[in-house]
C-alpha cells in the first residue's frame, strides 16, 4: 500500500489514505476519495496532487488526469475558500434561481465560474442539487440552504466576508439565510465542511465535531 | 382518498428528533427483519420480493425480485445502492438517507443476504455530504452493534459496508454508468449486453443495483408480507410510492402516496393547488427526463405507471414539477435540455452533439432570433437521437441520457407550438413581464 516514491502528504494524511483503501476490495476504486483527499490538502486539485494519487493506486497520473476531469466536484483551479454554487435547473429556475444567482454575482463580484482576488468567494451555477421542494436553493461549499432569495443570499456572501467561519454547517445557514425546505430537516447537527470539497468523515473534510 | 400512507416515511414522522438513531430504530421495531432474513436464504426472499410486485423505484419500474433472480452464478457477488439521485425535481433519496439510515442499512442486509453477498456499497452523489454523513454513522452504529461486520447478528453471515461518495456526474446514476464510477472510471455507460450487471458488473462480477427507496421498502415487505404489502398499493404498482412535487404549487415536498390517484387530486388536494391563484399551465409526471403532461388532456388520469405510459410519459423517480400560466415553456424547456447537454458524458455522438444543438436553438428561440425553420431543426435534431421521436424512445445511444433531452421538445412542440411560434414572430418573449 505504500507509495513507491517519497509522498508529500503529511503522515496524518497518509494514514487517512490507507483507510480509505482499506474500504475497497480493489485499489483503482479509491481514486475518487482520494482525489478530494489530494484537493483537501491543496485547497483544490492539483497536478501534484493527482500523481500522488496516481501513486497510491498503481494508475499513471494521466489516467488519474482522465477520471478528475470527468467530474465537475473535482475543481483543478484555484478556488475560494468558500464555494457558492447555485443551482439554476427547472424547479429552482421556475422559483426565481437565476434572479438569485445575479445577486449572488453582483454582491461577490465576479460572474459564475470565477474566484474573486482575495481568493475568499468562488461562484457557480450548477445543475440540480436536489433541493427542488425547497427551491430556489445553493451551497456553500456543498452544504445546503434552500428557500433562499436574491436579498438573502446577499447576506449570505456579506456574512461569509464578515463572520469569515472556519467551516460552514447547512443548519446555521439554513436557520440564518434560508426559509422553505424541502422537508422537515429535525435536529440540527454540529458538523460542518472546511473547505470546497464535500464533508465527509472518512475523509476528514469536516470540522470534525459530530 | 387523498391521505398520505406512513410506511417508510412513518419512522420520521412519528419521531422527528431522533428517527435516524439506532435507539430509535430499534425502539421501533428496527433490525428484526434483518434477522429473520438471514434464516430465510437467497430462494426465499428472492420469492418473497417477487410476490410483493416491488418495482424499482429509481426511474425505469423494473421488477426488483425478477432483477434479483438474474443474478448469475459466479461469486463473490456484489450489491450497489444506488443514492446518485440527481434528476431534476427528484428529492425523495435525499430524506430516506437523513431521516431514516437505518432502515436502508436494514434493507441493504436482507438485499445481501438474498443476493448471497459479503459487500455492499452505497453511491452518494458527491452533492449530499450530510445524507452521506448520516448513513455513514448509521452504518456505524451498525458495526458497533454486531449487524454488520463479521458474523452479523451472531451468525456466520459476514458484510461489510461501504459509503462512496460521487463527485458531480448525473450520469452515474445509470447503473453501468456508475459501476464504472464505483472502480475508480469515469462514469461513462457500459454497453447492454454484455455489460448486465447481474452478470458482468462491479469488478465484473454478478451485482445488483437497487435504488435507496427500492430497499428502504424491503423490511417492510418482510414485516408485513408480500400480500399486505400489495395492498396498500393499486393493482400492479404495489406498495407507497414517493412523489416529489416541486415548482409552482402551494405545497411543495415528498408525499407518500398509493398510486391511483388522478393528477388533479395529486396538485390541487394532496400539494395545494397552483399558487397566486394562478392557473396550471402544464406539468412534467416524472422527471425531467419525461414528456410533459397539460390540464386538458391528462387531468383527471390516474396515476399509475400503465396509465401514464399509455399516455406517452412516465413517472420514473417520482418527480412531479408543476408550471402555472406564467412560465415560459421554450425557457423552461432550455433549462431542461441544458440540464442534458451538460450531463451528457460525450461517449455517443447522436447524444453529445445532439443536445448542445437542441440547447443552442431553443436559447435563440427564447432570446427572440428564432427562425421558422428552427421548430423543424429541433425535430429534426430530436429525431436523430431518438428515432421517430418515439415513446418510448428507439434509441441512438447507450444509454437513455439522450432520447430523455427530446420529452421537452417533443412536450412543447406538441401543446404549445403557438406560443414557440410567438417567440419567433414576436422577437421574444410573449409572456414577458408576466413572468417573476
Amino acid at each position: 500500500m505504500l507509495p513507491r516514491t517519497m509522498s508529500r502528504w503529511s503522515p496524518e494524511t497518509r494514514e487517512r489514505a490507507r483507510r480509505i483503501l482499506a474500504r475497497y476490495p480493489e485499489k483503482r476504486s479509491a481514486v475518487m476519495p482520494l482525489l478530494y483527499l489530494a484537493a483537501a490538502e491543496d485547497g483544490h486539485l492539483t497536478p501534484e496532487g493527482m500523481e500522488e494519487v496516481a501513486r497510491w493506486v498503481g494508475l499513471t497520473p494521466a489516467q488519474v488526469q482522465s477520471v478528475a476531469s470527468f467530474y465537475t466536484m473535482y475543481k483543478r483551479e484555484r478556488t475560494g475558500r468558500y464555494l457558492v454554487s447555485c443551482c439554476t435547473s427547472i424547479s429552482c429556475m421556475l422559483l426565481g434561481a437565476d434572479e438569485v444567482l445575479a445577486a449572488v454575482e453582483d454582491e461577490a463580484g465576479v460572474p459564475a465560474g470565477e474566484t474573486d482576488d482575495e481568493g475568499v468567494i468562488t461562484v457557480e451555477h450548477v445543475e440540480c442539487i436536489g433541493a427542488c421542494g425547497g427551491a430556489p436553493a445553493l451551497q456553500v461549499n456543498y452544504e445546503l440552504v434552500e428557500g433562499v432569495t436574491p436579498d438573502t443570499a446577499r447576506e449570505l456572501i456579506r456574512w461569509l466576508r464578515s463572520a469569515s467561519p472556519e467551516a460552514v454547517h447547512t443548519d446555521e445557514m439554513q436557520e440564518l439565510f434560508g426559509t422553505r425546505r424541502s422537508f422537515d430537516w429535525a435536529v440540527p447537527e454540529r458538523v460542518g465542511a472546511v473547505g470546497p470539497f464535500p464533508a465527509f468523515e472518512p475523509y476528514g473534510t469536516t470540522d470534525g465535531n459530530p | 382518498m387523498t391521505d398520505q400512507l406512513r410506511v417508510i416515511t412513518r419512522r420520521m414522522v412519528e419521531h422527528p428528533a431522533d428517527s435516524h438513531t439506532l435507539a430509535r430504530y430499534e425502539a421501533t421495531g428496527g433490525y428484526r427483519q434483518a434477522r429473520r432474513a438471514l434464516d430465510m436464504g437467497r430462494d426465499e426472499l428472492v420469492e418473497l420480493v417477487k410476490e410483493s410486485g416491488l418495482l424499482g423505484r429509481g426511474g425505469a419500474a423494473f421488477p426488483a425480485g425478477l432483477k434479483w433472480s438474474f443474478l448469475a452464478p459466479a461469486r463473490p457477488a456484489y450489491l450497489v445502492v444506488n443514492a446518485d439521485e440527481s434528476e431534476p425535481g427528484t428529492f425523495k433519496d435525499r430524506q430516506l438517507l437523513e431521516r431514516d439510515p437505518h432502515q436502508l442499512v436494514e434493507g441493504m442486509i436482507i438485499a445481501a443476504v438474498a443476493n448471497e453477498v459479503h459487500h455492499a456499497f452505497v453511491y452518494v452523489r458527491g452533492e449530499y455530504p450530510k445524507p452521506a454523513r448520516r448513513l455513514q454513522r448509521a452504518v456505524d452504529e451498525a458495526y458497533t452493534a454486531g449487524y454488520l461486520g463479521e458474523g452479523i447478528f451472531g451468525s456466520d453471515y459476514d458484510l461489510e459496508v461501504t459509503v462512496h461518495l460521487g463527485a458531480g456526474a448525473y450520469i452515474c446514476g445509470e447503473e453501468t454508468a456508475l459501476i464504472n464510477s464505483l472502480e475508480g472510471r469515469r462514469g461513462e455507460p457500459r454497453l447492454k449486453p454484455p455489460y448486465f450487471p447481474a452478470a458482468k458488473g462491479l469488478y465484473m462480477m454478478p451485482t445488483i443495483v437497487n435504488n435507496v427507496e427500492t430497499v428502504s421498502n424491503l423490511p417492510h415487505i418482510l414485516e408485513m408480507g408480500p400480500e399486505a404489502y400489495k395492498a396498500l398499493g393499486h393493482e400492479a404498482d404495489t406498495g407507497s410510492f414517493l412523489f416529489s412535487v416541486s415548482g409552482h404549487v402551494n405545497r411543495p415536498g415528498n408525499y407518500e402516496l398509493p398510486h391511483g390517484l388522478t393528477w388533479r387530486e395529486l396538485i390541487y388536494d394532496v400539494a395545494g393547488g397552483i399558487r397566486d391563484g394562478n392557473e396550471l399551465k402544464t406539468w412534467i409526471p416524472g422527471g425531467a427526463s419525461a414528456p410533459w403532461f397539460v390540464p386538458s388532456d391528462h387531468l383527471d388520469l390516474p396515476i399509475t405507471k400503465d396509465a401514464t405510459a399509455k399516455a406517452g410519459s412516465m413517472l420514473g423517480s417520482g418527480a412531479v414539477v408543476v408550471m402555472d400560466d406564467t412560465t415560459c415553456v421554450v425557457r423552461a424547456a432550455e433549462r431542461i435540455v441544458r440540464f442534458f447537454a451538460h450531463e451528457s458524458c460525450g461517449q455517443c455522438t447522436p447524444c453529445r452533439e445532439g443536445t448542445t444543438w437542441l440547447e443552442m436553438i431553443l436559447r435563440r428561440i427564447e432570446s427572440g432570433a428564432g427562425r421558422e425553420v428552427d421548430v423543424d431543426l429541433l425535430l429534426e435534431v430530436g429525431g436523430n437521437i431518438s428515432v421517430g421521436l418515439a415513446w418510448p424512445p428507439r434509441m441512438t445511444t447507450i444509454c437513455p441520457l439522450g432520447p430523455s433531452a427530446v420529452s421537452p421538445i417533443i412536450s412543447i412542440t406538441k401543446y404549445f407550438k403557438d406560443e414557440v411560434l410567438a417567440h419567433i414572430h414576436g422577437n421574444g418573449c410573449p409572456l414577458r413581464g408576466a413572468q417573476r
